[in-house]
């Protein structure tokens, strides 16, 4: 059984309801309960939660630094193409509107990669739009296969693929995939996805699976907070991320919840999510998945990001750029949305250092023979 | 009194081996390593960027008091392993390796079947292979029979910090091995690392409790002084344990003198 069958948007919905009448003795128990449940992952979530936030963020951080140690993880994203089939509301890329369209060469990705290892980067996600010609399978076969000649770690957020794809993926060095349903909320998510490959709910939200029997080694999922009812989307995550652990033994699980930010195209979130509530769904997600990395993006202002780098945060991007080719030729082609944290990476790094944190930018080596023969 | 121990042809002082990962920065891990007294800490190989000119870890570590012993950390297959030990002989890293196959990102377990294939290829290959394992006494005895330097069997899950709760299984391992035991893992405090010593284990690893601690340093020297205060009781020969109370001061000779 795959996670689109397994998953019932009902138990959520209870779940949810359950949680509404919690107050600080349940928030105790929950905090006890090992492994957390759904429902005590819906009453760290509620809001006798939020008013208990002091108490769980402070076991979250302890849990943090128990797995994790004092160190942070440093990644930049590398957009390979703009040009996409889809029409989704929110997105900057969608069909139709009217941004520079760009699908960089490959040559064009070695010269972006090598301004990221300049900057000291050695973990690139690369990330594209969706355009079955543009960008197909080949294409990011060769571009991974680019990539990793010179960074260590190369993951993926592309459009949902079949197994061989990923398989191919894999085979050309590729690491991870990375892979948000945006929301889970079947209804809301056919209301923003409009056109284009995109538009199939239940096969996206098995991809993964796809992935890890591919053979990869990280899967990373979320949710896009601000479309739906946030703490929906954050139970559906906590289902999606223990049915992967049960099914998907092999792959290390990562989560992110990236916030709307203003884009091409004007898309205002209908369900906001303030500060508070994204560092309750970190602290959270931490105690009920303590091995699994949580990613923050650049879409965060800078002192936020410092804030939630001490309660859960294990990966941060720094120094990005949304537009393909935006490393050499910034302001050539659109953006997918509007930056927060500008910094530089290594000012993303001091700043990390100044908290007592190492920042990584390396941890990880090539597996494959064919990876290390492009690299020598 | 010379204990020294002898692994791969080589002859260290202290029983305290120190991984070097989770540290809040180079320069506390450096102090730590010094305060534990340690001449061999773990790197992992994928935290090196073998292609630098300098490295953020290697670069802190005093090579002529301690030895690096690089780790496959990564690794989920005994391939995968192989090649990361050979890339980091390559790179002018010592040729010893410790074997670390690890197929469950979840709770880091060593996978028995591909670690025994990595070591077969890696003792073939000319290194001094020391293979983390689960405390399978039978997997230990293969290893020895493939030509490991040591066996380097988990207390508890990496990190966990619970102490010796393979402590029935490690003894059979200790029991029965020709090579030393290094106790991996889980070790949580001092006293931890002291009962494996008593239990007659040649040496211990510890990391997550030194690089997480408080103050680092001062808990690596805790360390060091709970690994030689192990040692000695293990050297010493201890007491045996009774189910019930003897007195310290025997009352034989006594009643032999009033019947006199």
């Amino acid at each position: 059984m795959t996670f689109s069958e397994s998953f019932q948007s009902g138990a959520i919905r209870s779940a949810i309801a359950r949680a509404d009448s919690a107050d600080a003795n349940s928030v105790r128990a929950s905090l006890a309960t090992a492994p957390i449940t759904l429902d005590s992952f819906a009453t760290l979530l509620s809001a006798a939660g939020r008013e208990a936030f002091a108490d769980i963020a402070g076991r979250a951080r302890q849990a943090t630094v128990e797995r994790f140690g004092r160190t942070m993880q440093l990644y930049a994203p590398l957009y390979l193409s703009n040009e996409c089939v889809c029409t989704c509301t929110y997105c900057g890329f969608s069909q139709g509107l009217d941004i520079r369209r760009k699908t960089l060469r490959l040559d064009e990705v070695a010269k972006e990669t090598d301004v990221l290892a300049r900057r000291g980067i050695r973990n690139v996600l690369l990330v594209s739009a969706e355009h079955p010609k543009r960008v197909g399978v080949e294409y990011v076969a060769a571009c991974i296969r680019q990539t990793k000649a010179t960074m260590p770690y190369v993951a993926l957020e592309i459009a949902a693929a079949e197994e061989p794809d990923y398989r191919a993926y894999a085979d050309a060095g590729c690491d991870g995939v990375v892979l948000y349903q945006e929301t889970y909320d079947e209804d809301v998510y056919a209301a923003h996805h409009l056109g284009g490959p995109k538009k199939r709910y239940a096969w996206r939200m098995d991809a993964l699976e796809r992935a890890s029997k591919a053979g990869m080694r990280h899967l990373g999922i979320g949710a896009l907070l601000g479309l739906a009812d946030w703490r929906f989307d954050a139970l559906a995550l906590f289902a999606h991320a223990r049915f992967l652990e049960r099914h998907c033994w092999r792959s290390q699980i990562n989560v992110s919840f990236p916030r709307i930010n203003s884009a091409e195209g004007g898309y205002v979130p209908s369900h906001p999510v303030d500060d508070a509530a994204l560092a309750q769904l970190v602290c959270a997600f931490r105690l009920a998945f303590p091995s699994a990395g949580i990613f923050l993006s650049t879409r965060e202002p800078a002192v936020l990001r410092g804030r939630l780098s001490t309660l859960g945060v294990t990966h941060m991007s720094a120094g990005s750029s949304t537009e393909p080719g935006g490393y050499e030729h910034p302001g050539d082609a659109g953006g997918q949305f509007d930056l927060e944290d500008m910094r530089a990476p290594q000012e993303v790094a001091n700043a990390l250092r100044a908290a007592g944190y190492d920042p990584v930018f390396k941890d990880w080596e090539s597996m494959t023979e064919t990876a290390a023969v492009s690299r020598a | 009194m010379n204990d020294q121990l002898l692994i791969g042809g080589r002859a260290f002082e202290s029983r305290l081996i120190v991984g070097t990962g989770k540290f809040a920065s180079a320069e506390i891990m450096a102090e730590a390593l010094e305060a534990s007294g340690a001449e061999m800490a773990t790197v992992a190989l994928r935290r090196v960027d073998l292609s630098a000119p300098h490295n953020p870890i290697t670069d802190f570590i005093d090579r002529t008091k301690v030895l690096i012993l690089p780790n496959t950390s990564g690794a989920a297959t005994a391939d995968e392993a192989v090649r990361l030990a050979r890339l980091a002989r390559t790179a002018g890293l010592p040729a010893w390796i410790k074997v670390e196959v690890i197929p469950d990102p979840r709770y880091l377990m060593p996978d028995p079947i591909e670690t025994l294939r990595a070591c077969e290829m890696l003792v073939a290959d000319g290194f001094v292979v020391l293979p983390y394992i689960h405390a399978d006494p039978v997997l230990a005895k293969r290893l020895e029979e493939v030509g490991v330097a040591a066996v380097m069997p988990l207390a508890a899950p990496i990190g966990s910090g619970r102490g010796l709760r393979m402590r029935d299984a490690i003894q059979i391992i200790i029991e029965q091995a020709t090579v030393p035991i290094v106790v991996d893992a889980g070790l949580g405090v001092p006293s931890h690392a002291a009962a494996a010593m008593e239990m007659g284990a040649d040496a211990v690893l510890v990391n997550t409790a030194i690089a997480t601690a408080g103050d680092p340093p001062a808990m690596a020297r805790a360390f060091a002084l709970g690994v030689s205060a192990g040692r000695m009781a293990y050297l010493a020969g201890r007491a045996p344990e009774r189910a019930h109370a003897r007195a310290s001061s025997p009352l034989s000779g006594l009643l032999a003198s009033t019947a006199r």
